[in-house]
């Protein structure tokens, strides 16, 4: 187990409810954007003078563009629904990680100078000025919601936390307080292309190093293409699965099923991210240039077809938001979505008998499936409402045989997140990660223990990430996280059509 | 005309006012203000008419409080039913003739008093017994619940304990419709009952209550599940909108 200088929360048979715990995660904040990554963006290198009017002046443009945000700050009547749903306070007991307490962040500001009672009552409803203290808290536990949804599931109002957390973020971004984490990231996607900041040659030669691995490996040559013009798909994959582990064994399982369906297909090195970290910070503008790299990409190579790798809330702004960002896709064959999910591509063959699959190639695992929260309460596959539960279940029992699930309280729309979701995958969260991660680890565990589950299959690549560092923590192996695309390409017999 | 009739008609028309405007206003707001991204919380219905439904849903059995919490949903289900059945008997007051149906649900509706009140007592003691509640309750909560009692407690009241003159209240009432005043009892229950209606509606569109028409308007509610069929341009996206590579 790495040494920890915090307590690793025990992984009971139940999750228990915490007693509250003031200021439990107070000293937990991410790392400032520094001035040069602030500006890179448009933003203020530090916090600027009058940031108390100009925090409130943004908050009053939000509230004319973002119906959610006006009617959320409203609607809240404090049932306490949410109070026990976010695996930030599951893990923590830090009252202000329940979803209507890190609302009332935003909320007591809103009340103060924009509601009629906070003017004249502010004591009876919470409404409280703008100050340094409101700020910091705003920072802190503003960078401790990953923007899951799962409190939006359970209120009776739909109320999404995700929703103010960006707008809070957006507001902050905008007085010169930004997080180094997000900020760094979408400068390089601006600039570069991804978020690794891996220019183009270094792309070339990593996916040259594939092919030759896989060649061989099974004897085949499966090719990994970059910017090739005239493909028929564009593939558009987090930069992470390029390099890290697990990520890259799911390339490599895209790879196989391109080969297997005789599609031409390429990479972007222009648009070589999927993931659209400028959702995390609540920023339409930085969201809508990375979307338009993707369109000027899928132009410029001349592509019939636009398929997403694994990754949660890059198909969350693929899926939901694209088209309405840098659509229409009318360019694209009709024939097919816009953009399509890998798993519906691999679905679709294996439905249509255009794949073989030796699911034994995968018995020496025993899988579960961590459904990601932006995948899962944010987007669907296929042509039915829940898809996205059933197409990625559909891919991983075709390709393996032994398969269980995990506690239904904590699947599916219920999901709970990996614990690094929302921009704070960056290891100055790394205690606020590990303790987040508990209800999944409880209810992974569980599974391990009852049912000899050896593997957690992900289609995300922050959930990977985020489960191969915090997974030590727990007594679970860092390889205990795996890659759809993986147990594809591991079942997959390839020139071996009929 | 006395003096607390005056007063009392006075108060009626102007927290009548106030909610009228006060809700019509915040309406307006919520309908004005762009949904510039879709963001229905899924899986959700892939046409209009579906997400209407699932809107329905929560509105009338508060489909996502019964997976949330099933004590709350309890509580809050039993006020907000029992509310709905006692408003619907107050009709009897608004309305000559009665309307038959609202005569129908006269006995109904006196229990439904009883229940609002079990209700209500029900989530006060959540709000003062489970720690998480506690932390996330405000004054104001308190305030609200005390009013909603004091409603219900009054008119409960009236009907067993300090009867009032019932014909001339609906006289009053129908007077302050039709613009024909005629006098209202001064007994203190119903003072303070109708004092009570006049608050309620007062504060409606400055409170929590907004989350009676919030409840409409949320979009990860209402929205159709179908991004990847329909672009959805704000207007206010449309100057970025017209940066995207040809």
């Amino acid at each position: 187990m790495p040494k920890a200088t915090f307590q690793t929360p025990e992984l009971g048979e139940f999750v228990d409810i915490p007693d509250i715990q003031e200021g439990a995660t107070a000293k937990l904040k991410p790392l400032p954007a520094s001035p040069d990554h602030q500006k890179a963006l448009g933003f203020p290198g530090e916090l600027v003078d009058d940031w108390e009017q100009k925090a409130v002046a943004k908050l009053g443009e939000l509230l004319g563009k973002y119906r959610s945000l006006a009617v959320y700050l409203d609607a809240c009547v404090k049932c306490g629904a949410c109070t026990d749903k976010c695996h930030y306070f599951l893990g923590t007991g830090d009252p202000k990680n329940m979803p209507v307490a890190r609302q009332d962040l935003l909320r007591q500001v809103y009340r103060k100078y924009f509601t009629v009672a906070g003017k004249i009552v502010p004591g009876l409803v919470g409404a409280k000025s703008m100050t340094k203290e409101v700020l910091d808290d705003w920072y802190i536990y503003f960078h401790q919601c990953s923007q899951c949804r799962r409190c939006s599931v359970f209120c009776p109002y739909g109320i999404d936390t995700a929703e103010i957390s960006m707008a809070a973020r957006e507001i902050m971004d905008h007085i010169g307080m930004g997080q180094k984490y997000c900020n760094e990231i979408i400068g390089k996607v601006h600039k570069i292309g991804n978020n690794l900041g891996l220019p183009g040659p270094a792309l070339l030669d990593t996916l040259e190093g594939l092919e030759e691995d896989v060649e061989e490996e099974t004897g085949v040559s499966v090719k990994f293409p970059v910017d090739v013009k005239g493909a028929e798909i564009l593939l558009v994959t987090p930069s992470a699965d390029f390099f890290a582990e697990p990520h890259v064994d799911g390339l490599i399982g895209y790879a196989k099923v391109f080969h297997q369906a005789g599609v031409s297909w390429t990479v972007s090195s222009y648009a070589s991210e999927a993931a659209n970290f400028s959702m995390f910070i609540g920023s339409y503008d930085q969201m809508f240039k990375a979307a338009n790299r993707i369109r000027k990409a899928a132009l410029d190579l001349g592509v019939k077809r636009l398929v997403f790798g694994e990754c949660g809330h890059a198909w969350r702004v693929a899926y939901s938001f694209l088209n309405t960002l840098a659509g229409p896709w009318d360019f694209l064959d009709p024939k097919y979505p816009a953009p399509q999910h890998i798993c519906e591509f691999t679905n679709d063959l294996i439905e249509r008998g255009g794949l073989s699959l030796d699911a034994s190639a995968n018995d020496d695992m025993t899988l579960t499936i961590h459904d990601s929260c932006n995948i899962a309460r944010a987007s669907r596959m296929g042509s039915r409402p829940g898809g996205q539960f059933h197409i990625p279940r559909a891919v991983l029992k075709a390709s393996a045989n032994r398969f269980v699930e995990m506690n239904p309280d904590t699947t599916h729309e219920k999901t709970f997140c990996c614990g690094g979701g929302g921009g704070i995958l960056t290891d100055d969260m790394l205690e606020l990660r590990v303790k987040g991660a508990m209800p999944r680890m409880q209810a992974l565990n569980q599974v391990m223990k009852k049912d000899g589950v050896t593997h957690m299959v992900a289609l995300c690549a922050i959930c990977k990430s985020q489960f191969s560092k915090v997974m030590p923590f727990y007594g679970i192996g860092m390889d205990a996280v795996v890659s759809l695309h993986q147990l594809v390409g591991n079942a997959i017999k390839l020139g071996t059509k009929e | 005309m006395s003096f607390l009739t005056i007063l009392y008609a006075f108060l009626l028309y102007l927290s009548a006012g106030v909610l009228v405007i006060g809700l019509a206003l915040k309406i307006r707001q919520y309908a004005v203000t762009p949904a510039p991204l879709k963001i229905p919380t899924t899986p959700a219905p892939l046409t209009p008419a579906g997400a209407a439904m699932r809107v329905a849903r929560e509105v009338v059995f508060f489909e996502s409080l019964f997976k949330s919490n099933k004590w709350i949903w309890l509580f809050g289900a039993l006020f907000h039913a029992a509310l709905a059945l006692v408003l619907l008997r107050h009709l009897r007051y608004f309305v000559e003739p009665v309307w038959g149906w609202v005569v129908l649900i006269q006995p109904f509706g006196v229990y439904a008093g009883f229940a609002m009140v079990i209700g209500l007592a029900g989530l006060w003691a959540r709000r003062l017994l489970v720690e998480r509640i506690r932390y996330i309750t405000g004054i104001s909560d308190h305030l609200m619940i005390l009013l909603l009692l004091t409603l219900a407690s009054s008119g409960l009241l009236m009907k067993y304990v300090a009867r009032t003159d019932i014909v001339a209240v609906k006289a009053f009432i129908l007077g302050l419709i039709y613009f024909d005043w005629r006098p209202l009892p001064a007994d203190p229950v119903l003072l303070i009952h109708l004092l009570a209606v006049a608050l309620l509606m007062a504060v409606f569109p400055f409170s929590k209550l907004l989350h009676v028409p919030g409840v409409f308007f949320s979009p990860t509610r209402n929205q159709a599940d179908d991004a990847r069929e329909k672009r959805h341009l704000a207007k206010w996206a449309a100057p970025l909108d017209s940066q995207r590579d040809a």
